[in-house]
């Protein structure tokens, strides 16, 4: 009994990681109805951002956040105003394709810099590092990723509702034609959108990369797992979002518990049973 | 008599199809004079053309955008072993099994994930791939994760010495694709593909005149996926060893094939004729270079999509008026 506790337990911190996966795909999606492909191939850059971070500077992967995350950001800002900005309207093709050209060309040119070996980040003792509640051995790490994911969308959610930029992101998301007669720039505030999904997306990967061994290869399956969170947890709910992770890394670990080969179809077999069941989502945003 | 009549077909038309006619029969007696290089190579072409006509019918004309296709190539190359080596079956019968039961599968299927929406209804298709990618690697009597060989006396009924059967394989391939332009092009040319090209230009608007839009989705869905399924099985046929990574890789099955038809050019028939052909002249070019070659054609897809977003075809069709499969209808003043 206590081993189930456990693997739901290390389930519910599992989905913490895909919260933040997930997060910076909803926000998205939320503000100019863009679904990046490249969304997984951008945390796996991040993570080996963090490496090279790491190794150059003799710094640790946290530390390292400090590079990392505005740097991400400012690629985010680019990429949007140089490229995406131009393949959004009524048709959903030019930035499907767009982005999916991009993450062949992110996975193979990270395979050119950094081959297709396993790498990690080197967390030190917080990798070994645990807390005993009772019978069951809680990792430090999980514990602070799954801290840090519930801070980075409370941070979002804040920002979203009570700030101008988030005022601004509402409102192109509400209606791009009117929020620009009100003075607002949508380009700029694409822009904007990008680099905050970015910089959560840096997070998401340095976590990642202490947690787990990472290659070139691994991006599409980061992106699926972060929108299997969104869509469980239902589109345009941030809180939604992080329980949507949370149900998927449950399923995940509950999967593996059964059999090591069924943790990833685990997910997926909940995320399709929830498809067919709500199929908008567990959580979703009341229309106002 | 005179006055305005409307035709379909223009001399432009009538040439182009005297043309692939007389192409067609060339390649089909390249077993006797190509090299057993090219005539794999060209097999291969044949068999991406096939993909690629597919997914535009799919993306291009009934607006469904799926990176997952890769899930019937697998399923398609995986039933080729599964039902030779445990039904006993000949290869070509369990191919056309294969694509028989992929149509069985893709319903439930499509009742799924035709709940996503737009660029959400494409992950959802990936989502599908790998699940049938995990769980035919949890099948231990097909190799599990590792793969599995065709047994060799399977291999002989294609062919017993070894050209027989690369010709064989050549001719499958071959008619394979003469196959899938063929239905796709008769297709579009039907009542069904009249309403499939109206949703392409409106949705609202082919709903208004009463065209059921999610059941002429459907019968696209269910139909691209046999022939997927059909053309995954020779894929397998000419490798002769499947494994859940090969069977069901996004960038071998999708990746490429978007490329090719965004290239070519998408929503034509055209198109993918075009862009298999410059895939392949890129591909020989760049061989050497290895992931240079990937590096090079993301960034031309990406270029065409920002550029020139009905690829290369589209340029010409616009610059000449051309149109080589007529589906179009003109109205044209009677000479008589």
């Amino acid at each position: 009994m206590i081993e189930w506790t456990n693997a739901i337990i290390q389930g519910v911190l599992l989905g913490g990681l895909y919260a933040l996966f997930a997060a910076g795909l909803s926000l998205i999606f939320g503000v100019m109805r863009l679904v990046n492909i490249a969304h997984g191939d951008l945390i796996i850059l991040a993570a080996y951002m963090g490496l090279s971070t790491t190794i150059l500077l003799g710094v640790h992967p946290f530390v390292a956040l400090i590079v990392v995350i505005p740097a991400m950001a400012l690629l985010g800002y680019v990429l949007q105003r140089g490229i995406l900005n131009h393949t959004l309207g009524p048709d959903i093709l030019p930035p499907l394709l767009v982005t999916f050209g991009l993450s062949v060309i992110l996975q193979n040119a990270l395979l050119e810099i950094y081959t297709a070996d396993p790498r990690k980040l080197p967390g030190g003792a917080i990798e070994t590092a645990s807390v005993d509640l009772g019978g069951i051995t809680l990792g430090v790490l999980p514990l602070l990723t799954f801290g840090i994911a519930v801070a980075v969308i409370a941070g979002l959610q804040f920002m979203f509702y009570r700030t101008s930029l988030g005022r601004g992101f509402r409102a192109v998301s509400d209606n791009q034609d009117i929020a620009q007669l009100m003075g607002l720039n949508k380009a700029h505030v694409f822009g904007l959108a990008m680099a905050l999904a970015l910089a959560v997306v840096a997070i998401a990967g340095i976590l990642l990369g202490m947690r787990t061994s990472f290659d070139p290869a691994i991006g599409g399956g980061r992106l699926i797992f972060g929108f299997e969170a969104v869509i469980i947890g239902g589109l345009g709910n941030l809180w939604g979002t992080l329980a949507g992770g949370v149900i998927l890394g449950v399923a995940q670990t509950i999967g593996a518990k059964i059999d090591p080969g069924y943790q990833i179809l685990a997910g997926h077999i909940a995320f399709l049973i929830v498809l067919a069941v709500r199929p908008n989502g567990l959580f979703p945003r009341v229309e106002h | 008599m005179s006055g305005p009549v409307v035709t379909r077909s223009t001399r432009a038309s009538r040439f182009a199809m005297v043309i692939a006619g007389l192409a067609i029969i060339v390649l089909a007696t390249a077993p006797w004079w190509a090299g057993r290089a090219e005539i794999r190579l060209m097999g291969e072409i044949y068999l991406y053309l096939s993909l690629a006509c597919l997914w535009n019918l799919m993306a291009g004309y009934a607006g469904l955008v799926s990176v997952g296709q890769q899930a019937y190539v697998g399923f398609g190359g995986y039933m080729l072993f599964a039902l030779t080596i445990f039904g006993g079956l000949n290869p070509i019968v369990a191919i056309v099994l294969g694509a028989l039961l992929a149509a069985a599968l893709s319903v439930p299927i499509a009742a799924l994930i035709f709940r996503l929406k737009g660029a959400y209804f494409a992950i959802g298709t990936w989502v599908i791939a790998e699940v049938f990618r995990l769980s035919f690697a949890q099948v231990q009597s097909l190799g599990g994760g590792s793969g599995i060989s065709l047994p060799v006396a399977i291999v002989k009924e294609i062919g017993a010495r070894k050209a027989a059967r690369e010709a064989n394989s050549y001719w499958l391939a071959l008619g394979a694709a003469v196959l899938v332009i063929g239905a796709v092009y008769l297709f579009l040319r039907s009542r069904r593909g009249l309403a499939l090209t109206a949703i392409r230009d409106s949705e609202t608007a082919a709903s208004g005149l009463g065209i059921d839009i999610w059941r002429t989705k459907l019968e696209v869905y269910v139909v691209t996926s046999a022939f997927t399924a059909i053309i995954g099985g020779l894929i397998f046929l000419q490798k002769l060893r499947i494994s859940p990574d090969a069977a069901f890789s996004v960038n071998d099955w999708t990746a490429f094939v978007i490329f090719i038809v965004v290239i070519g050019g998408i929503g034509t028939l055209e198109g993918p004729i075009i862009g298999t052909l410059l895939f392949f002249a890129l591909r020989e070019v760049l061989a050497d270079f290895g992931t240079i070659y990937l590096l090079v054609l993301g960034l031309v897809a990406i270029v065409v999509m920002l550029k020139a977003p009905k690829g290369v075809w589209g340029l010409i069709r616009d610059r000449f008026d051309l149109e080589l499969f007529p589906l179009s209808y003109r109205v044209r003043k009677d000479k008589e």
